[in-house]
């Protein structure tokens, strides 16, 4: 049998730190979207929590902690992360495995908000988007899930194929702000 | 342009593809005959005023919406889950 060696997403580019702001790699492990059989809602919700001990997540929100996780992952759509999900949660929920379809970073420190707004047209503010919040967008583009994991700190997601882009467009962002912010030896425009 | 998705709440225009007339949800029965079956596939009307169309809120929660918009002043007036109506009228 031959041995395959599981490659990460980001093949050496991270982290990486710029300023005051430092881009990591998530690695979440096991991977699963969820999504409810028809009229299986309610029965799902109840049976998720019964398995996994965390709350199904209602739209934008999410339950658990780093390493057992649920993430609203759009209409009718749960992401667990970390965990493999409990074989019986199949009578109520179509499971489809989704560990190697994204690339996963984490973005923190002073000024992360700022570095976002460059990149994704949500409202980031602090009375909107709070910790725990979560939402299906655009990062550069690209179709994302973003969300705050902290006061300064953000998860943010891509299909994998799109994790190169997603660390360049990123570390751009990141300069801008450190530029900004007049402290950044290598910011782009400082080159004087 | 914001248009309010009923699951995300407001949001850029960017994240969402829109689709056309709302009756495409008012599919003609297989038999309903060809006048019906034309007008459903090809006659539209170009209404200044308040117009119900389909939106998919595409770069977002995925959920395709009948949104309310007036042509003449762009007022976003209201939208509703498409899957919502649909199984309303069932
Ligand atoms: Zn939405």
């Amino acid at each position: 049998m031959i041995e395959l060696t599981a490659r990460s997403p980001f093949n050496g580019t991270l982290p990486l730190s710029v300023g005051a702001l430092n881009l990591s790699q998530v690695d979440a492990g096991q991977m699963t979207a969820l999504s409810p059989r028809k009229g299986q809602g309610k029965a799902l919700a109840s049976a998720f929590k019964q398995a996994h001990g965390i709350a199904w997540p209602g739209p934008g929100r999410i339950s658990g902690r780093e390493g057992c996780r649920a993430l609203w992952f759009g209409h009718s759509h749960v992401l667990l992360m970390g965990p493999v999900p409990d074989a019986t949660l199949c009578q109520h929920a179509a499971m489809v495995d989704q560990s190697d379809a994204w690339g996963v970073v984490r973005i923190e420190g002073a000024g992360v908000r700022d570095a976002l707004a460059r990149l994704t047209p949500l409202d980031l503010r602090e009375t909107q988007f709070k910790r725990g919040h979560t939402a299906r967008s655009e990062i550069a583009d690209m179709p994302a899930s973003v969300t705050r994991i902290g006061a300064q700190s953000y998860q943010v997601m891509v299909f994998r194929a799109m994790a190169g882009t997603l660390v360049e467009e990123i570390e751009v962002a990141m300069r801008g702000v450190a530029a900004r912010a007049g402290g950044c030896d290598h910011a782009i425009g400082n080159h004087d | 342009m914001r248009i309010t998705c009923p699951i995300c709440g407001e949001r850029d225009r960017r994240e969402f593809h829109y689709q056309g007339a709302a009756v495409a949800l008012d599919r003609p029965a297989p038999d309903a005959g060809a006048e019906s079956w034309d007008d459903y596939l090809h006659n539209r009307e170009n209404p200044a005023g308040p117009t119900r169309e389909l939106w998919h809120h595409e770069a977002g929660c995925g959920a395709w919406l009948v949104v309310t918009r007036d042509t003449v002043t762009h007022e976003m007036q209201g939208s509703e889950l498409a899957s919502a109506l649909q199984e309303a009228d069932s």
